[in-house]
């Protein structure tokens, strides 16, 4: 199906041009580019979701197509197109930009035309990493997505900024690096620049290991995983608020759907050779970033473990299919973990971003992270304390928030491959409620700890409606998650049969 | 008849250029200081017409002078891609000089000659005449360098580029009577036939390879004959950087294509042959450039040893031959010259009245001076550091896909890991521009003409980056890949 309009170009480049013109209207009239940075975060919103209700949930082939010629020496092609795994994540990610742009409201009072232009081009960016279809096109979008970043940290950032932002650069850029040299060999190849003709491939199996190899060190390092996730909580810790948003919401995701739209596809017989590798990370990743996350003094590093330890379940959703496909007994299970995986990926999107805004309410108010600077919250701020109570039990996992469908599924599905993965999975439950709902005690419950906390106010309509959309987004989600998962439904049965097929 | 004019029309614009060199310099001499602005305008028609007239007499390839001069799509492309990058570079120098009392015609001139040079090589069909443009250029460079008579750092890095490149321009010479030795031919596609026939002494020859190796590797600045340029870059007025940092890599390219292609590219010895001496230049390149940047305070030094690592690249797209790999170090070459003259325009711009702006901390907090020159430094430095969208990216992603494609996978490896370390010094610089406060709040000056040409220079490397289709096409086809 295809629109009479290209819906996705408009989604590219109406927030990367309305950044432009919010990036010109210049320091001396803050009101304006803020006004314009919403109204522009706001169109491309209400332009993307035809991508939804256009969406046909039939077919595994790729939607809403545009194809010019870009370079034709090289066959690069400005190629777009979406299917039922990268749809969610566009409209994850125009969603965001909106609560981004409203949470930078007040708060960035140095230089606001050049923040929010950084984020509205940010928004363009990702929607293009998400719905390119050229592998160039793929990369130069992967690759322009650090500059904004990168000044994002760097200017509106802590005090430790320029360290954590530098690291970040240079981490993601080796990885990424070398990420190009797999593509520019695949296009030596294949002749095409095409991901989909990549997916077509034939290659050996020396072949495959060294590109997934290479693919790994891309998309690692962007989720992350342990052990190259070093470079995320220093990142959180230093950005802004809406920088951590964005990083934990949108960019860790783009690691995990490299995955499935470059690994799986492209290098099935690698993936499963060396699944063991990806399913020991992602269980070191849950597991022991889970108690690193436990012992945490500082909220949003909290959060970035546990957002580490999340993206762990995803990583493990994607790479048990292989040891399902080796269980002669077991028959299905194989979709289950991708949609688990890719569940996971949309609910950590809003959960990670409320509870990085929560932080952000608080920190707006007493300029500190540490958790021993709070304590008895709730006695003056009754409203946030319910808001923060909410997301850091969907944090942990209860039934009933998006929390609990993803990490279930997972679970479920690793129960097909192996006990003891599932049991690993499992103790995140645990894990995972210890450090959340303990962080929550610590500040929000109890007597108020100072008279700076009794001096706090609660929070006001701007904030209350940035955390209650995401509320509502987390509620609809845990208890009615079946759009999302009949959406990805096809695309995702289409993945586990190219899986399946061995490229030797 | 030989000298029938319409027969010598491809040859126009070198003389044109000559002849308004000349005209230049006499008229220079009846203005007062007042009226040097027609010097300065002067010369940038000139370079103007002199590119109309590149384009207007283009055409079928040509050979003229008994084959001491080619006239050809390669050379077409190369000449209009050097006379752009000088018109950045005459464009930027007006205020710098103009405030250091140095606004004299004799820059204009000597800049002028130093492109005629640079344009004799670009078409150079002999060895002679390709020496003969590399002197005028060479001799033309050594007398800006100096150009700021007070400045000793000046004089001395003059003294140095001279003896070193004296040295080189001998090295050459002594390759080139070697190879003259083994074939009895000048002219390239003599040398060419008589290698071709295999009945030359392979011996000599490869002797003489090896010294004009040399040769090429020290106009290049590649490591290990790299030592001149940040010495020379250090000490030069910033200007004459611009000028010398950006153009002359153009002509160096066509210098390699010139004698190791269509000379002795028959030479059929591989990794025994001048591909192999270019890998370990292209690599030492990439590792001294890219690591010893990291520890440099002055911009100037710091850029001198980025371009080093950026000739690595170019030398990787050599080596890795056939068309594409040519096509490849053309545009990075083109690329490069356009973005490294765009960084030292920039470093003009920023230096006021009696105030250099050559250390890294000058450029602190330029992001709250003026935000507009900021973005185009942060163009240049994500440019020089190959990140997409900008055309530095498309530059390296050639190369790799070149090497690829000649089966030098580790190459390709080295390269990018090596791209990935000199990333930390461009973004070093954008720290600085950005995330750091100014050490003084004085708003920049830098005149109009200077304000709209870096405008335009870091638009440019935004517009190839998102459209590299039309110039690579345009490479492709002067290579005749």
């Amino acid at each position: 199906m295809s629109a009479d309009w290209p819906i996705l170009s408009t989604v590219i480049w109406l927030p990367i041009l309305g950044g432009l013109l919010v990036l010109f209207s210049g320091e001396k009239a803050p009101g304006v580019a803020r006004w314009l940075a919403l109204a522009v975060a706001v169109l491309t919103f209400l332009l993307s979701l035809p991508l939804w209700t256009g969406f046909d949930t039939s077919t595994a082939v790729m939607q809403f197509q545009e194809k010019l010629p870009w370079i034709e020496r090289f066959q690069v092609h400005y190629h777009l197109g979406v299917d039922g795994i990268s749809m969610p994540l566009i409209l994850l990610t125009t969603f965001i930009t909106i609560l981004v742009v409203i949470a930078g409201w007040k708060v960035i009072q140095y230089k606001p035309n050049q923040y929010m232009a950084a984020f509205l081009i940010m928004e363009g960016v990702m929607v293009g990493v998400f719905s390119a279809l050229d592998a160039m096109l793929f990369y130069v979008f992967w690759e322009a997505m650090l500059i904004p970043m990168f000044i994002i940290i760097g200017i509106w950032g802590g005090p430790n900024r320029v360290y954590a932002t530098i690291k970040f650069f240079l981490y993601t850029f080796l990885g990424s690096v070398l990420m190009l040299v797999a593509l520019v060999y695949l296009y030596f190849k294949t002749g095409s620049m095409s991901i989909l003709d990549f997916h077509a491939a034939r290659l050996n199996l020396t072949e495959q290991i060294l590109i997934f190899l290479a693919f790994l060190a891309a998309f690692a390092v962007k989720v992350p995983m342990w052990p190259v996730h070093t470079w995320l909580p220093d990142a959180h810790v230093e950005a802004p608020t809406g920088g951590s948003v964005i990083l934990a919401a949108i960019m860790l995701k783009i690691g995990g759907y490299g995955f499935l739209r470059f690994s799986l596809p492209i290098t099935p017989d690698a993936s499963s050779h060396l699944d063991w590798l990806i399913i020991a990370m992602s269980l070191i990743a849950v597991v022991y970033i889970g108690f690193v996350a436990l012992v945490q003094q500082d909220m949003k590093k909290l959060i970035a473990y546990s957002s580490i330890a999340h993206m762990g379940f995803v990583t493990l959703g994607f790479f048990i299919a292989f040891t399902i496909f080796a269980r002669p007994d077991v028959e299905t299970g194989v979709v289950l973990g991708l949609q688990g995986g890719m569940v996971q990926m949309v609910s950590h999107g809003f959960i990670s971003a409320a509870m990085f805004l929560c932080v952000g309410v608080l920190y707006d108010r007493m300029h500190s992270r540490q958790i021993a600077d709070y304590g008895g919250v709730v006695n003056t701020m009754p409203w946030f304390a319910a808001f923060m109570v909410f997301f850091a039990m969907a944090n942990a996992g209860l039934p009933g928030t998006s929390g609990f469908v993803g990490e279930f599924m997972v679970i479920l599905a690793s129960f097909r491959a192996d006990f003891w993965y599932a049991f690993l999975a499992a103790t995140t439950l645990i894990i995972g409620a210890a450090y959340t709902l303990w962080m929550v005690k610590r500040v929000v419950f109890g007597a108020v700890a100072n008279e700076r906390v009794a001096a706090l106010s609660d929070i006001d309509g701007r904030e209350a409606l940035v955390l209650g959309s995401l509320a509502l987004a987390v509620l609809v989600l845990g208890i009615w998650p079946e759009p999302l998962v009949q959406v990805m439904d096809t695309s995702l049965t289409h993945l586990a049969q190219q899986i399946a097929v061995s490229k030797l | 008849m030989l000298f029938e004019l319409s027969n010598l029309l491809p040859l126009a614009p070198e003389p044109f250029l000559l002849a308004a060199s000349c005209a230049i310099l006499v008229i220079d001499l009846f203005l007062s200081q007042e009226n040097r602005f027609y010097t300065y305008g002067l010369s940038l028609l000139t370079l103007v017409a002199t590119i109309a007239l590149i384009l207007a007499s283009g055409g079928e390839k040509a050979v003229l002078l008994h084959g001491a001069f080619v006239r050809d799509a390669m050379g077409d492309l190369l000449k209009v891609a050097l006379l752009s990058v000088a018109i950045f570079a005459f464009l930027y120098s007006r205020t710098y000089l103009k405030q250091r009392q140095l606004f004299r015609g004799e820059f204009y001139v000597l800049s002028m000659l130093a492109l005629l040079g640079m344009m004799v090589m670009i078409s150079a069909g002999g060895f002679l005449s390709l020496y003969l443009g590399l002197e005028l250029l060479a001799l033309s460079l050594y007398a800006l360098v100096a150009f700021d008579r007070k400045s000793d750092r000046g004089a001395e890095a003059a003294m140095k580029y001279f003896v070193l490149g004296a040295i080189a321009s001998g090295m050459l010479l002594y390759g080139i009577s070697m190879i003259y030795g083994a074939t009895g031919m000048l002219d390239f596609a003599g040398v060419a036939q008589s290698v071709a026939s295999g009945e030359t002494d392979r011996m000599v020859l490869l002797f003489g390879l090896v010294f004009v190796v040399i040769g090429i590797a020290f106009k290049f600045g590649a490591v290990p004959f790299h030592m001149w340029a940040p010495d020379v870059y250090h000490g030069a007025p910033v200007v004459v950087v611009a000028f010398l940092g950006s153009a002359p890599k153009i002509a160096a390219f066509a210098m390699a294509m010139r004698i190791l292609v269509e000379g002795l590219g028959g030479l059929g010895l591989g990794w025994q042959g001048w591909e192999g001496m270019f890998a370990i230049l292209a690599v030492l390149s990439l590792a001294v450039g890219n690591i010893v940047a990291i520890a440099q305070t002055n911009i100037k030094r710091m850029l001198a040893y980025s371009t080093i690592s950026h000739v690595g690249f170019i030398m990787l797209g050599l080596l890795s031959g056939n068309g594409d790999g040519y096509s490849a170090a053309m545009f990075y070459a083109i690329t490069y010259a356009l973005t490294a003259v765009a960084g030292f325009g920039l470093l003009t711009i920023l230096s006021r009245q009696g105030v250099e702006a050559e250390n890294l901390h000058d450029l602190k907090g330029l992001n709250e001076r003026s935000p507009w020159l900021a973005g185009m430094m942060l163009l240049v430095m994500f440019s020089m550091a190959g990140v997409p969208p900008l055309v530095g990216f498309f530059a390296k992603l050639f190369i790799l896909d070149a090497l690829v494609k000649a089966g030098m996978v580790w190459l390709a490896v080295v390269a990018v890991i090596f791209s990935v370390i000199g990333a930390f010094y461009y973004l070093r610089v954008v720290k600085l521009v950005y995330f750091d406060k100014p050490l003084t709040p004085v708003p920049v000056e830098g005149g109009l003409d200077a304000r709209i040409a870096i405008s335009v220079n870091g638009l440019a490397l935004l517009w190839y980056g998102l459209f590299p289709a039309s110039l690579l096409t345009a490479c492709k086809l002067a290579i005749g890949a």
